[in-house]
Parts: structure tokens; C-alpha cells; sequence
């Protein structure tokens, strides 16, 4: 099981039976493959859809009919579209359970940046500043570390803002972490870690919940 | 009435260069693919463009990019888009990217004559500095100001010599609030039926807010995520 998949499954643990939720483009795009048995949950593209089905084979795609990533998707049963200024009337509304997506780096505060490199990289933000700011619930997903090393969880982000104080939780390969008032709490450590490993790779400062417990993902689904 | 032109050259014929054009579309979907050839071919330049991306390298928006028809962008996403970043990180493209539900509800207010909003969207990042905020019951607000054009280029999938509208699946998007906010909006639809046929029930854009509807000579669709894949051969 890769790091990314480990994710995956593990967020896809937080989905209860109703929810409403948007999966931002990549790794949180592959949580819609491991929804518990029993469990319905409405996704929605911010493009315009609720009830987004897994992708077509490739000789049933319709390009009039893709997600927030561009890729063709297929229709559920009880699916229904709208114009994108319905589509964040619902996100800003607050009418989303939840909204899960990449970052670049998440700090101390619960703030959060994906959209751009200063003279390096342009994005642009998408609909990821409307979903932070709307969204019941806001889980970053993402690996711990930069390739070379580096870490993503900071005391302070030093890329430009997505949202401030936005993010309620923080799922890695490594670990979950919960934003609180008094700074970030690790929760749960992957299988054979420690906390003091997982503090080891993250700049930012730590504090031990005391009931930590080891991650545990969705094996089946 | 009878608002059918018959050709998307002729429907983009009077657009002058430096005019303010939103675009409809998501990504490569929704996208009014005649008028944008047709303006391309037309060679109007100098054009302040509002569209939530700027297509791709070889399609949509993009070839306006690429034939240098684009003086500023306003979207909110760039994307997979290389000649556009490398544009805009040379700064030689004025770009200003606005939070997506933002763009669309600023584009909505412009048709609804509503002139600002105030939304929690953004507060804290770059796209609220310099604007007012106010703080509304517990919540701090990012006062945001309507948006308009000259000139409105959209697609649909069914209208009739009205200008009544319904669109297909996600191809919506940006199109149905596009229509209402520029002095003259253009659909490109793929069938044109008579008045009476789309039922009542189901339009979306009412005729009120088109000024011209023209059939697509042919449709390309592609599908973004495997036109990048094959490097535009798709």
C-alpha cells in the first residue's frame, strides 16, 4: 500500500451515511474509491455536480461531463447539475459536510497554502479559497514531506495564504493531526511509529494527545 | 424575433479590439470552441478577457493566447496552462486571479444589479488586500465588487431563435451567468429548435439575456486531462 493510498483510506473512514463532501484535484480524488460499504456519500465537483461516479471507460467518455480535475467522470443515480455560481452558493453556504484537499504547506494556525510559488510556479486558487472558507469541515490531505525532505507542517506557512485559519485536520502517511486552539495535536501514528519520529520530520511543534493511537485505514472497499 | 445569425464569423463581427469578453466554460467543457475560432481568425487584439481558466497550449482560449489577442486575464486558475504561467512569472501578461465561487458570484451580481458583496472568501490572503472587510455578526467579510463586459461569448447545447437556453450537463458552468452581464451576449449552441420546444419548465438562461444565437459549425470537445496526456493530439 503506497503512502498516498494510506490516506486515502484512512480519510475515507470519516465519511458517515448523508454526507455531502468535495475531494479537491489529486490525492484527495482517489478517497471516492474507498467509501466504507453501507455508507452513501454525495460528491460534488465544484464545476457543477453532485453525485460524481467513478471515471468511464474510455470509449463511454463525454467531455461535456468531467470533474473540478478535468477528468471525464460518469453520472450516479440522483446526480443533478448547476452553474458554478450555484456550485459555491452551496461550498459558501456551508452546506458541505466536508471539503478535503493538497496542500503545499499547513502551519501552527490552521492556515493553509496550495496555489502558488512566488516567481517560481502560478496556479492559480481555484475553487480551493471558497471551499476553505465554506466547508463544515476541512481535512488537508497530503504526504508529510517535500520529495527532497522537506517538511509541509510549519510554524508558520511562508508561501501566500489560502485561507487563515481554516483547517481542521491534517492526514499524512505518517499520521493524523487535529488543529486545535492550543496548536496542532497528533492523534493517531502510522503503524511502527512514535510520536517523537513523527515530530522528528515536522517543523512544527507537536503536542501528544493523550489518548494517540495507531492509524488504522480501510483494508476492504 | 428572430435572433439566429448564421455564422459564428458574423456573430463576433462587430467586436472591437480592447473590448472586455467573458468567456464560458470550465477547462476545455462549456466552451464557446466557433466564436473563439472565429475571433481568432478575425485577429482582435488588445482584449480584457474574464474567464474562469484560459483553455489549454492548442485549444480554446489558449489559440487567442498564442495569435497575442490577450492584453489581461481575469480567471481563477491557471493550471496546467505553461504558456500562460510563463507569461504571467515574465510578467508579460497582466493577470489577476480571483477565488472561483467569488468570480462567479461577482459575474452573477454584474447581471443582477447587485454593485458589491460582501463574502468570508479570502480573508487573510492576498485577494483581500486593499478591500474593505467588515464584521458581521461573528464573522470578518471581504467586501467584493460586481463584474461586466462588453461582450459575452458563451456556449449552450439547445436555444431557439429567442434565445432561450438549456445546456447539458457540466458544459454549464460560467455560461448561464455570463449571459446576464455583458451589453451583448453571443450563444453558441449546438441545435437550434423552435420556440416551443425546449420545455418551459427546463430553461435555464431565459432569451431576455442573448442578443445573438449562431449553431456551431463543428464541435472538436476535447477532453482536457487526455488532450495534455497526448500532448494535443486528442
Amino acid at each position: 500500500m503506497t503512502g498516498k493510498e494510506r490516506i486515502a483510506r484512512r480519510i475515507a473512514r470519516e465519511f458517515r451515511d448523508g454526507f455531502y463532501v468535495n475531494l479537491g484535484i489529486g490525492l484527495p480524488t482517489m478517497i471516492a474509491e474507498y467509501v466504507p460499504a453501507g455508507i452513501d456519500v454525495m460528491f460534488q465537483s465544484e464545476n457543477g455536480m453532485l453525485g460524481v461516479g467513478g471515471p468511464p471507460t474510455d470509449d463511454c467518455a463525454d467531455p461535456d461531463l468531467i470533474n473540478a480535475g478535468k477528468q471525464p467522470v460518469t453520472e450516479l443515480p440522483g446526480c443533478s447539475f448547476f452553474a458554478s455560481e450555484e456550485s459555491f452558493a452551496m461550498i459558501r453556504g456551508g452546506h458541505m459536510d466536508m471539503s478535503i484537499l493538497g496542500a503545499m504547506q499547513v502551519d501552527e494556525n490552521g492556515n493553509l497554502a496550495n496555489w502558488t510559488i512566488p516567481g517560481k510556479m502560478v496556479k492559480g486558487m481555484g475553487g480551493a479559497m471558497d471551499l476553505v472558507a465554506g466547508a463544515r469541515r476541512v481535512i488537508v490531505a497530503m504526504e508529510h514531506q517535500t520529495k527532497d525532505g522537506t517538511s509541509r507542517i510549519l510554524k508558520e506557512c511562508t508561501l501566500p495564504l489560502t485561507g487563515q485559519r481554516v483547517v481542521h485536520d491534517i492526514v499524512t502517511e505518517l499520521c493524523w493531526i487535529r488543529v486545535s486552539a492550543e496548536g496542532l495535536v497528533l492523534t493517531e501514528v502510522a503503524d511502527g511509529l512514535d510520536a517523537a519520529e513523527v515530530q522528528a520530520r515536522t517543523e512544527a511543534r507537536l503536542l501528544v494527545s493523550p489518548d494517540l493511537r495507531v492509524m488504522t485505514v480501510n483494508a476492504s472497499a | 424575433m428572430n435572433k439566429v445569425v448564421q455564422t459564428a464569423y458574423e456573430a463576433v463581427a462587430d467586436i472591437a479590439s480592447g473590448s472586455t469578453v467573458m468567456l464560458g466554460g470550465f477547462g476545455l467543457c462549456g466552451i464557446p470552441e466557433n466564436l473563439i475560432a472565429a475571433l481568432v481568425e478575425r485577429r482582435v487584439t488588445g482584449l480584457h478577457t474574464i474567464s474562469n481558466n484560459m483553455g489549454v497550449d492548442g485549444f480554446g482560449m489558449g489559440l487567442m493566447l498564442e495569435a497575442g489577442m490577450i492584453a489581461s486575464h481575469v480567471g481563477s486558475y491557471v493550471g496546467e496552462n505553461r504558456r500562460l504561467e510563463a507569461l504571467v512569472l515574465r510578467k508579460e501578461l497582466d493577470l489577476t486571479l480571483i477565488p472561483q465561487g467569488t468570480l462567479a458570484e461577482r459575474i452573477r451580481a454584474g447581471g443582477a444589479g447587485i454593485p458589491a458583496f460582501y463574502v468570508p472568501t479570502g480573508l487573510g490572503t492576498v485577494v483581500a488586500e486593499g478591500k474593505e472587510t467588515r464584521k458581521i455578526g461573528d464573522r470578518t467579510y471581504v467586501l467584493e465588487h460586481s463584474l461586466n463586459a462588453d461582450v459575452a461569448l458563451i456556449k449552450a447545447w439547445k436555444g431557439d431563435r429567442l434565445g432561450n437556453l438549456v445546456y447539458r450537463k457540466t458544459a454549464r458552468n460560467f455560461n448561464p451567468a455570463m449571459a446576464t452581464a455583458a451589453k451583448l451576449t453571443v450563444a453558441e449552441i449546438e441545435e437550434l429548435v423552435e420556440p416551443g420546444e425546449l420545455n418551459p419548465d427546463h430553461v435555464v438562461t431565459p432569451g431576455i439575456y442573448v442578443n445573438r444565437v449562431v449553431v456551431g459549425a463543428a464541435y472538436r470537445k476535447p477532453i482536457e486531462s487526455k488532450f495534455i496526456q497526448s500532448g494535443g493530439a486528442a
